[in-house]
């Protein structure tokens, strides 16, 4: 192994296993708070794959904006800060099997396709001049689209949480 | 470095975003496994772009954008799930039955 692959497999594995954390932990709040430490080390994957826009942009966004809302929104759904039963629901044993069966069939299938496969580490393939050029050349059209979209998901968010006039709803619950 | 490091890792992650997804109740760890999932896509199209030489950058490039629509998402999502929460104040995945079948109900 060389230290390009020891350094990857270390993230790697700190990225899976908070993973594991974040889907089995019992307190809402440490979940949202081991998705952080998955993410990072993510970001050091990338980091090690010479994508260093796309690793800060990680820690900027996903780190910094999403998990805040996650954390936000824990706050005002008033969950319980200690451990709280009740986060699993029943089908614990089938959703094993399944994820167990997704990770073997991708593992072999991909193992096998890609064990020789090799890629060659030169920085600067991933920088923040590389790829502005790339996005505002060759991608500005699905970027300005992205824009819009953006724009629709904030007034929807808005409108949804504004509520109030809604047609067909009752606002009194059931 | 070999191709195969980066995707079983992001294999693996995507595993555990599926048992999140089938086995949590609360609507928001629903929410943060599949993040789990969408990041274990991220994590294969950053290597294949690394792996491929793309002149266009098309996986990093990508990986932005899926970065970007994970965050519209998760804004959208929240806003549902607060007003799930008002309306029904509890946001547990498998009690939001209103559409299901009448007649499964006797079981």
């Amino acid at each position: 192994m060389t230290t390009p692959e020891i350094v990857f497999t270390a993230l790697g594995v700190v990225a899976v296993g908070s993973g594991v954390l974040v889907v089995t932990t019992k307190q809402l709040v440490h979940a949202a708070l081991w998705l952080v430490v998955s993410f990072g080390a993510l970001a050091g994957m990338y980091l090690v794959l010479t994508a260093e826009f796309v690793a800060w942009v990680q820690v900027l966004i996903y780190v910094g904006a999403i998990v805040v809302l996650l954390l936000f929104g824990i706050m005002l759904t008033r969950a319980p800060i200690g451990p709280s039963e009740g986060l699993n629901s029943g089908n614990r044993t089938p959703a094993l099997a399944v994820a167990l069966g997704t990770a073997a069939v991708l593992v072999t299938l991909l193992v096998r396709g890609f064990k020789d496969a090799r890629i060659d580490l030169d920085p600067g393939g991933g920088s923040g001049d590389a790829l502005g050029e790339a996005i505002f050349r060759e991608w500005v059209l699905p970027f300005e689209v992205l824009s819009v979209l953006l724009l629709a998901a904030l007034v929807g968010a808005i409108v949804l949480s504004k509520g109030g006039n809604l047609p067909g709803r009752n606002g009194k619950g059931r | 470095m070999s191709v195969a490091y980066p995707v079983v890792f992001s294999a693996l992650l995507f595993s555990v975003g599926v048992y999140g997804v089938l086995a949590r109740r609360n609507a928001i760890l629903v929410l943060m496994s599949v993040e789990l999932m969408l990041n274990a896509v991220n994590l294969n199209l950053v290597a294949f772009d690394v792996w491929l030489r793309d002149a266009l950058h098309g996986g990093q490039v990508l990986t932005l954008f899926t970065i970007v629509v994970a965050a519209a998402e998760v804004g959208l999502g929240l806003a549902i799930v607060l007003l799930l929460y008002r309306n029904r104040s509890n946001i547990d995945v498998d009690r939001q039955d209103t559409l299901r079948e009448p007649e499964q109900e006797a079981r």
